[in-house]
């Protein structure tokens, strides 16, 4: 299968991030060619087999429904490029 | 022999006895890395004042009488994909060139209440994605064995400080080869923990599933003494185990009667450079020598270990790196901001570089609609086959041993714009990541052309403590650990 | 051309606990904004989830509630999309392995009742807030993350409605259902209950499903029932007149009563989901369901039936007095205290209680007449009259004080010596010539009058059933 600039364009959109055309080029070219390498999972039969999403065989991990403290606004608002009022700032969103 | 060069046990040792203080090792490493990081580049940022400090602090801990922790006077780097409050952490990426956590990851918190001294933050492939440091956003780390080299990736920077004797130990992340391999190529002792032995909490995500934090160090005790400390249960990371953690370090020097190695064909076929291969064979006359059996073993689905991994890999990182946005934190475009989603694409446009941008697409291509099964499920699938591989095996056998890399370090330029190549460079070391097991890399040799050959030995889950001891043996019988790269 | 409405319902309840599902911020409604936050809930770089027990047992007892079956292996999704207050741009929820599945609710529409499928119920974190600044021409929006990783818990039914009606029934059972078990507040006007409406329109007897159009932004039980109004006939408005129905999400205004497209959705949704690897799967055993299950106390339905049997009041009284568990157990408990007229306590707590709770805007578990008073004032009532007993009771809510103590205090005992009363009747005859002997020939309604003069005399307090026994004997007597 072939990963065009047209499905490069879909997957760039997104992953939110804007490509120029050299990009566009390369990746669909590059991507490609690793789809074709990841192809041969496919001389697999796995239709029997249960998927490992886990690296751990962990089970039933929880906390208790316990408070702490927060962060101070002031020390987490510092981290952010644009704020106003206690808020963080971003473009105009419609709805 | 110089401070500088000693182990970071032996070091300990010095301060601890008062033979040197903890200020002047630190003084006398500062002064070697002024001369030698232009050279090597291996960090991103040097906290000398904050250095000395804690250097001073420790001194006085010592002179009052008081206890002092395991890593008492310990200088340590950090790749800095770890999270240190109030110290820049990057992941030698644009997108956080100026972020400061105002927390501190697990394994900080737990060097720094045994007394380490955090000299600063390593140089890394962006996020921890590649294979020979020559994706970081801001410089590329050299090889100090021969520095038209790469040091080997992502973790480059840790193993070039460590080698390069501008940092006695430090901490690293393993996704699919990230410390081991530039152990391997730098030539010091790398180790990979089980997944979840050590807290991932404050590392930063490249593959939830598959990262691990390691030890880079110069030898196999420093590796004991470290991951001692790092280990443990931590309740801020639901993957962590509350598994009890042994003894590592008294436990190195004892003797296994009847150890049985594993030797997996499939890690010595087609691709393996001659010269690694050799190597590894003469290591493993070494074990036979030694009272060991070894077993010829086969891990027949360790062929799709990297289609399986590119998978998972990216399909985690694609989520992972979604929170990048410019919002909270992080880059934020000096463009128009018209609408949010122009924000967004430019913020990561900006902030990204190619390798970091090519697996966000291909994760967000295997898991877009439709996608799903064909390739996430498919690859979830294999990994399962190889986690079985790996368990028959280890009915077996103790420890597997095999090389960690295929080639020796390679050239700065020589792979970089054929990404399947660089991929194929960690074909040995993913496998671990994949089924979760401990894995670590030693120095076992040279080539031809004086670049370092790396033994890798990996264990059941949570059997740290094996591997290690194995390691132990082989440094016990050889001296590639003590070899010294010459920098001019 | 008459045409068959299929609805479905998608409700987001926020559930009741101290911290937030991840970390240990607070999930208190209407603090300053982002001062409820930190490095988890922020998703800043490096850190980790770790789930909040109390959410996923809340979880589990709500599929329980609902009847779901109870997946024995449940895990964690990321869902992914982009949106400002969303802050690791995906949501960590279910999608693979659902708490629970294939669950019902019963509800009864005009005396009828009718079962809604459950399709699944699953936990997933809230997301944050954003606020799109009055100024005109701002041309920035702001984003609050207080309440950015509560614990939501999201249940999506069957397309099984039918009518407005039964929206609303089901509406209402739901959150019936949900404050029984105490897993959520479900205070809409906090945002902490939430509903999303799928409406389709097919031919009657058609046996396909129509295109179906999502509506969103419906603040109160109110704007669902007018949106879904909107929506059905503005669909057959369509189809009447050939035209296709568009599958979209529409937004509802409920200042201007209609639905507008949804601007920021135009491209479809592709949320790629895949096991969220930093949180690990929940095994649910037979012996935690079992003990769930214990925990899940009466439902409203089964409620509302036993009162009907146990205390022999109306299914309609019934029904109100479960429509709250607080307002039943009120009325229980006075039962208990009282061990007698479940009828009476009924009619005062459903006319009288309910009423003042209303006017003073106020819950029962914070009503001034706790049922121990109720119950003394309905002791005492023969000897005061009902309608006194009215007085005493707003003067319990206005001062706290018990019945016996306003009656000793206003002296208000109800005049039954026969007596005593008979002398004020001989008065107000004397008085009232005209009435009484308008009475004796026969004029029933004089009485009326006569027993008001001897009422005002006695300031409410006479016995009127004996008032009533004296003037009859007296004025017959006269006329013989
Ligand atoms: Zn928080």
């Amino acid at each position: 299968m072939d990963i065009g600039i047209k499905e490069i364009e879909h997957i760039a959109n997104l992953s939110r991030i804007t490509l120029t055309v050299e990009e566009k080029n390369t990746f669909a070219k590059q991507l490609t060619n690793i789809l074709g390498y990841i192809e041969k999972l496919n001389e697999l039969d796995t239709d029997e087999v249960q998927p490992m999403a886990y690296a751990t065989s962990l089970k039933n991990v929880f906390r208790e429904d316990k408070l702490k403290s927060s962060f101070s606004r002031q020390e987490i608002l510092e981290l952010s490029p644009s704020s106003t009022n206690g808020f963080f700032k971003v473009p105009k969103v419609i709805e | 022999m110089l401070s500088r060069e000693l182990s970071a046990n032996k070091i300990k040792e010095k301060i601890i006895k008062r033979e040197i203080t903890a200020q002047e090792v630190v003084e006398e490493l500062f002064e070697w890395i002024d001369i030698k990081e232009p050279l090597i580049k291996a960090y991103l940022c040097l906290d000398k004042d904050g250095a000395v400090l804690k250097a001073k602090e420790i001194d006085k801990k010592l002179s009052n009488g008081d206890k002092v922790g395991l890593l008492a006077g310990v200088p340590v780097a950090l790749k800095d994909n770890i999270c240190t409050a109030g110290m820049k952490t990057t992941c030698a990426s644009k997108i956080l060139e100026n972020f400061i956590p105002p927390y501190d990851a697990f394994v900080v918190k737990r060097i720094k209440e045994e007394d380490a001294i955090i000299i600063g933050k390593t140089n890394l492939d962006e996020f921890a994605m590649g294979s020979s440091n020559e994706n970081s956003a801001f410089h590329i780390t050299r090889n100090p064995w021969d520095t038209d080299c790469i040091p080997g990736g992502s973790g480059g920077g840790s193993a070039a400080a460590v080698t390069a004797d501008m940092t006695f130990m430090a901490l690293g992340s393993d996704t699919g080869g990230s410390v081991r391999q530039p152990s391997a190529f730098c030539g010091n002792v790398g180790c990979k923990p089980t997944y979840g032995r050590v807290s991932r909490y404050g590392l930063v995500a490249f593959a939830s599933s598959l990262d691990q934090i390691g030890t880079v160090t110069k030898d196999v005790s420093d590796a004991a003494l470290l991951l001692q400390v790092v280990s443990g249960h931590d309740g801020f990371d639901s993957t962590s185990a509350a598994i009890d953690v042994p003894n590592y370090i008294s436990d190195i020097d004892s003797v296994d009667d009847n150890l049985r190695i594993g030797v997996p064909r499939e890690f010595f076929g087609e691709g393996l450079n001659p010269e690694v291969g050799s190597a590894v064979m003469d290591a493993l006359e070494i074990y036979k020598r030694n009272g060991a059996e070894l077993v010829d073993l086969s891990l027949p689905h360790c062929g799709y270990a990297v289609a399986t991994y590119y998978i998972i890999a990216t399909a985690e990182a694609s989520s992972n790196l979604a929170r990048y946005d410019g919002v909270r934190y992080g880059h934020r475009s000096q463009l128009s901001e018209d609408n949010i989603i122009d924000m967004y694409s430019r913020v990561r446009a900006e902030g990204f570089g190619s390798e970091v941008k090519r697996r966000i697409l291909f994760g967000n291509y295997v898991l877009s609609a439709g996608f799903y099964e064909a390739y996430y499920l498919k690859a979830s699938k294999v990994r399962n086959l190889i986690r079985s591989d790996f368990e028959e095996a280890f009915k077996k056998v103790d420890c597997i041993i095999c090389p960690t890399c295929p080639t020796q370090a390679f050239k700065i330029g020589e792979k970089i714009t054929d990404p399947l190549q660089m991929y194929l460079s960690d074909i040995y070391t993913i496998p671990a990541n994949l089924v979760g097991i401990p894995g670590i890399s030693v120095p076992c040799g040279f080539t031809n052309a004086g670049l370092p050959i790396g033994l890798q030995i990996l264990g059941k889950h949570f059997d740290e403590g094996k591997i290690l001891k194995v390691a132990k043996l082989f440094e016990n019988e050889t001296d590639f650990h003590l070899k010294k790269p010459e920098l001019n | 051309m008459k045409y068959e409405v299929v609805m479905g319902l998608e409700t987001h309840a926020e559930l009741d606990t101290e911290s937030k599902l991840f970390c240990g911020c607070s999930t208190k409604f209407g603090s300053e904004p982002n001062t409820q936050t930190c490095p988890v809930c922020l998703g800043l770089p490096g850190v980790l989830p770790v789930m909040n027990k109390k959410a996923f047992e809340h979880s589990l007892k709500a599929s329980l509630a609902l009847n779901c079956e109870i997946s024995n292996f449940t895990n964690f999704d990321r869902k992914s999309y982009y949106y400002p207050d969303l802050p690791k741009n995906y949501q960590v929820s279910q999608n693979y392995f659902n708490i629970g599945n294939n669950g019902y609710v019963d509800i009864v529409v005009k005396g009828k009742e009718k079962r809604i499928g459950i399709h699944n119920v699953h936990l997933e974190e809230e997301a944050g807030k954003l606020v799109h600044p009055e100024a005109s021409g701002a041309n920035y929006s702001l984003v609050d993350f207080n309440r950015a990783g509560v614990p939501l818990l999201e249940i999506v039914t069957q397309p099984d409605m039918r009518s407005v009606e039964e929206v609303e029934s089901y509406m209402q059972t739901l959150r019936n259902i949900l404050l029984y078990i105490g897993v959520s507040d479900c205070k809409m006007q906090e945002g902490s209950l939430r509903f999303e409406a799928s409406v389709s329109l097919r031919e009657q007897g058609a046996n396909f499903f129509g295109k179906r159009v999502e509506i969103k932004n419906l603040n109160s039980m109110k704007a669902v029932l007018k949106a879904i109004a909107y929506e059905i006939s503005r669909q057959s408005d369509l189809l009447d007149k050939g035209e296709d129905v568009l599958m979209e999400t529409r937004l509802w205004d409920d200042i201007d009563s209609v639905s507008r497209r949804m601007r920021s959705k135009e491209e479809a949704h592709d949320y790629r989901y895949f096991p969220e690897p930093d949180l690990v799967p929940v095994w649910i055993d037979q012996e935690w369901i079992d003990e769930t299950r214990t925990a899940i106390p009466e439902l409203p339905v089964s409620k509302r039936q036993r009162f009907v049997n146990e205390y022999t009041i109306s299914d309609y009284d019934a029904g109100i007095l479960t429509e709250d568990r607080l307002l039943a157990d009120y009325f229980e408990e006075c039962v208990k205290m009282a061990q007698d007229s479940p009828k009476e306590l009924s009619n005062w707590i459903i006319n009288d209680v309910l009423r003042e709770l209303n006017e003073r805007k106020t819950s029962v578990q914070d009503f001034a007449i706790p049922p121990k008073m109720l119950v003394e004032l309905i002791k005492i009532k023969p000897t005061i009259g009902n309608s006194i007993a009215k007085d005493v009771f707003i003067e319990m809510i206005n001062t706290g004080k018990t019945a016996t103590s306003i009656v000793i205090e206003k002296n208000l005992t109800q005049m039954d010596d026969v007596s005593e009363l008979n002398d004020i009747v001989a008065r107000v005859i004397e008085e009232n010539p005209k009435a009484a002997d308008d009475y004796s020939q026969g004029k029933k309604n004089a009485l009326t009058f006569l027993i008001g003069q001897t009422m005002k005399i006695t300031r409410g307090k006479a016995n009127p059933k004996i008032l009533t026994e004296i003037f009859e004997e007296r004025l017959s007597a006269g006329s013989k």
